[in-house]
């Protein structure tokens, strides 16, 4: 195995125990989320993002490292984001969740897995049709909150830590 | 049970594996720009096409040659496919030393809804991760991807994408399961 082979296999092992040791790979917790009872995926995702996003932007100003950013389809993010939601909902599960619940002992989540797959090579089959029609609605390119709005970044992450944090004070309020 | 909030006590668990977990996509995309020369953001859903492509191949060969998305996004291991690996490891890995592995055949919100049938739970689970997995390699990542990555850059795409993930979520949770008493 190469270094970038060793990196995931390494970055993975982590990414799964946090995953774990979070309880976020649970169904209960992520169809609690969307039913408003249990806050705890978002709790965990936003305090990633908190970190994450200071952290990423603090080495992309010192010219450390390049951002990577997905494109802006509207159609497709908007339509795809729909599709996807639906879906998670009946699993209970994320792609990257599903790995983790699985191997904590929740062996159902080996038929959202299959179906995850088979959901994968349909959509390698339907990707031409879709290339003409909905990716093309809406189509900004790689664009980030700060550049539309013209403003700094050092101005949108404050914004969004305050924003993230009243939110974790709202969950612990209501007890969720 | 072990860890989680009891009442009025705040559990600081997702807080600080949430924060540990931002420390370790920081420090991935720093290491991987270095060592590989290219920034690695953590993601999931691309591995999927990957594995589908690799069964695929198993049995049509040509036919994966000749699909334009399994070129594009390569059949092959790669950081990402193995990063899953590690995922299955990890986990298993620490459920196992806390002792938190638990065998679980049905989920229990699940079971109050349609019952404990191991096949329509296996049914609803692979039909919801079929349309899941076709709008994020349409919506172009999944809570990973989009939601995490993509914030962490604050991608428009990604603010869009976990909109519509949990709009979606919200809505067809309350259909199916819906709302508990209390």
């Amino acid at each position: 195995m190469n270094t970038e082979l060793w990196l995931g296999l390494a970055t993975g092992v982590i990414f799964g125990a946090l995953l774990q040791q979070g309880r976020v790979a649970r169904f209960e917790k992520q169809v609690g989320a969307m039913l408003l009872k249990d806050m705890t995926i978002f709790k965990f995702m936003l305090s990633a993002i908190i970190v994450g996003m200071i952290g990423i932007n603090l080495l992309a100003a010192l010219d450390m490292i390049p951002y990577s950013v997905k494109p802006t389809i509207l159609g497709a993010n908007l339509i795809g984001g729909l599709l996807f939601g639906a879906g998670w909902a009946v699993m209970g599960y994320c792609p990257g969740t599903s790995f983790a619940a699985f191997a904590e002992g929740r062996w159902h989540a080996i038929w959202s897995i299959l179906g995850m797959l088979v959901g994968a090579a349909i959509y390698a089959e339907a990707e031409p049709t879709m290339r003409e029609t909905v990716m093309t609605w809406g189509n900004y390119g790689k664009i980030t909150l700060p550049q539309i709005l013209g403003v700094s970044v050092w101005l949108v992450i404050p914004v969004l830590v305050i924003a993230f944090i009243g939110l974790f004070l709202l969950f612990e309020k209501k007890g969720v | 049970m072990k860890g989680e909030v009891m009442n009025n006590k705040v559990s600081w668990r997702p807080y600080i594996a949430g924060a540990l977990l931002g420390v370790l996509a920081v420090l991935s995309v720093y290491i991987s720009t270095n060592e590989l020369g290219k920034p690695k953001f953590l993601g999931a859903s691309t591995t999927f096409v990957r594995a589908a492509g690799m069964v695929e191949k198993t049995v049509a060969p040509e036919h994966v040659a000749n699909n334009r998305y399994m070129q594009k996004e390569k059949v092959k291991v790669d950081w990402q496919f193995m990063l899953m690996v590690g995922v299955l490891i990890g986990s298993f890995g620490a459920a196992v030393l806390t002792g938190s592995f638990k065998k679980e055949s049905v989920p229990p919100i699940w079971k109050e809804k349609f019952g404990s049938s191991i096949g329509v739970r296996a049914i609803g689970a692979f039909v919801g991760g079929v349309v899941a997995m076709f709008g994020a390699r349409l919506a172009g990542g999944c809570p990973s991807g989009h939601g995490l990555s993509g914030l962490m850059q604050l991608s428009v795409s990604g603010f869009i994408a976990m909109a519509g993930f949990f709009g979606a979520g919200m809505i067809i949770a309350l259909l199916v399961y819906g709302r508990k008493e209390g």
